[in-house]
C-alpha cells in the first residue's frame, strides 16, 4: 500500500509539467520503474484513477516500462539477468553480484494536448 | 499530442526531505541506522541488546515505527535511552517527512548512534530513505532461508544483514549456509552477523562493527 504516497507524488510532478507546458489535458505517462523495486503497476494505475480525478490528467494512461534487474558478476565480471531464485552466473556459475539495472523508479515523459 | 520531457524519480520528494535529514544528523555527529524486517524478527530486542553491548560507549537515542502503540517506544524508555514513538496510523512504512517532525522530539547533542526501528514490513521501507547513514536489517532463523529470493529489494539495499535467533536454528528446518550463500549472491558487500537476542550469542560482534562505522564517521562534535 506504499504506492498511495508514491502515487501522489508522480500525480504532483506529472501537473507540475503538464501545467508548465500550458496542456489541457495529460493523456499519457510514461514511467519507468525496475523489477527489484516494490511498486506494483495495478497499484499504482488504481491510486492515479482516483487521485486524479478532476485534474488534467484525469482518464491519463499510465505505462509503465519494467526494467529487468541485471547483475555483473563478481567472480568474472560478465553480465546477466538473474531469475527469481536463479542468482548464478551462466557465464562462470558464480553466484550473484553486482546490481546493476532493476532499481529504477522515475517518470520519463508525459504526452499532453 | 505534445510529449513533455520529465525525467524525474518519483520518490524525489521524499529523497529531497531524507538529504535535509541526513545534513541535520551529519551536523549533530549522529550515525543513523534505518533498522528494517519483518514484524517479530527481534529489532526492538536488538535495539536493547546492542544498548547492552555498547555499554555507554556511544550513546544511543531511538525512533520506533509502528502502525499504532507504544510498547516498543516503553521498553527503549525503560533502558534509559532517549526515543520517540511513531505511529504511522496505517501506514506500512516510515518515511522522510515523519523522521523530520522526529528529530525535533529528540535531544540531538546527546546521541551518537541513532537506531530508527521501521515498521515490520520487508517490502515498503525500502523505497523511502529517511537521510540515514546505513540501513540494516534483520533476518530471522524462522523465516527461513528463502527470504532473500523473494523479498530482493531489501536484500539487495542493505549494508548489513543481522540473522537473529540463531538459538532456534536446532529447532527449525534451517539451512544457515543456504541464507549465507543467497545474501552473499545477491549483496556482496553486505556484512553477515548470527546472533541471538534471547543468548547475546554474537551482539558483541555486532556492536563491534557499529562501533567500527563510527569511528569511520567519526563526527566533528
Amino acid at each position: 500500500m506504499h504506492e498511495l504516497p508514491v502515487t501522489e507524488q508522480i500525480l504532483k510532478v506529472v501537473l507540475d509539467h503538464a501545467r508548465k507546458a500550458e496542456a489541457h489535458r495529460v493523456v499519457h505517462v510514461n514511467l519507468v520503474i525496475g523489477d527489484l523495486t516494490t511498486f506494483v503497476d495495478e497499484s499504482i494505475q488504481f491510486y492515479f484513477d482516483f487521485l486524479s480525478r478532476g485534474t488534467e490528467a484525469e482518464g491519463a494512461t499510465l505505462h509503465i516500462r519494467r526494467i529487468p534487474a541485471r547483475v555483473r558478476c563478481h567472480a568474472c565480471g560478465g553480465e546477466f539477468a538473474p531469475d527469481g531464485v536463479d542468482w548464478r552466473c551462466p557465464h562462470c556459475g558464480g553466484l550473484g553480484g553486482e546490481v546493476l539495472a532493476g532499481r529504477e523508479s522515475y517518470i520519463e515523459s508525459i504526452e499532453v494536448e | 499530442m505534445k510529449k513533455v520531457e520529465v525525467v524525474t524519480d518519483i520518490m524525489s520528494a521524499n529523497d529531497q526531505i531524507a538529504q535535509e535529514n541526513a545534513e541535520t544528523l551529519r551536523a549533530h555527529g549522529i550515525l543513523t541506522v534505518n533498522l528494517m524486517a519483518s514484524p517479530g524478527a527481534g529489532k526492538t530486542s536488538l535495539i536493547l541488546e546492542t544498548a547492552r553491548a555498547l555499554d555507554g560507549r556511544l550513546r544511543l537515542g531511538v525512533i520506533e515505527g509502528d502502525v499504532a502503540s507504544r510498547i516498543d517506544a516503553d521498553k527503549v524508555a525503560a533502558a534509559g535511552i532517549p526515543v520517540v514513538q511513531i505511529n504511522t496510523g496505517g501506514a506500512c512504512h516510515l518515511d522522510a517527512p515523519m523522521i523530520r517532525q522526529a528529530l525535533r522530539a529528540l535531544p540531538l547533542d546527546e546521541i551518537d548512534l541513532l537506531i530508527v526501528e521501521n515498521v515490520g514490513n520487508l517490502i515498503c521501507p525500502v523505497e523511502f530513505r529517511l537521510g540515514e547513514t546505513l540501513r540494516v536489517m534483520i533476518a530471522s532463523v524462522p523465516e527461513g532461508h528463502d527470504k532473500p529470493y523473494k523479498y530482493p529489494g531489501i536484500f539487495t539495499a542493505v549494508e548489513a544483514v543481522v540473522i537473529n535467533k540463531m538459538d532456534l536454528a536446532p529447532y527449525v528446518d534451517f539451512d544457515l549456509g543456504a541464507l549465507h550463500e543467497a545474501i552473499r549472491g545477491m549483496n556482496p558487500r553486505a556484512e553477515i552477523f548470527e546472533v541471538s537476542c534471547r543468548t547475546g550469542e554474537g551482539i558483541g560482534r555486532w556492536a563491534e562493527w557499529l562501533w567500527a562505522q563510527w569511528q569511520a564517521y567519526r563526527p566533528a562534535k
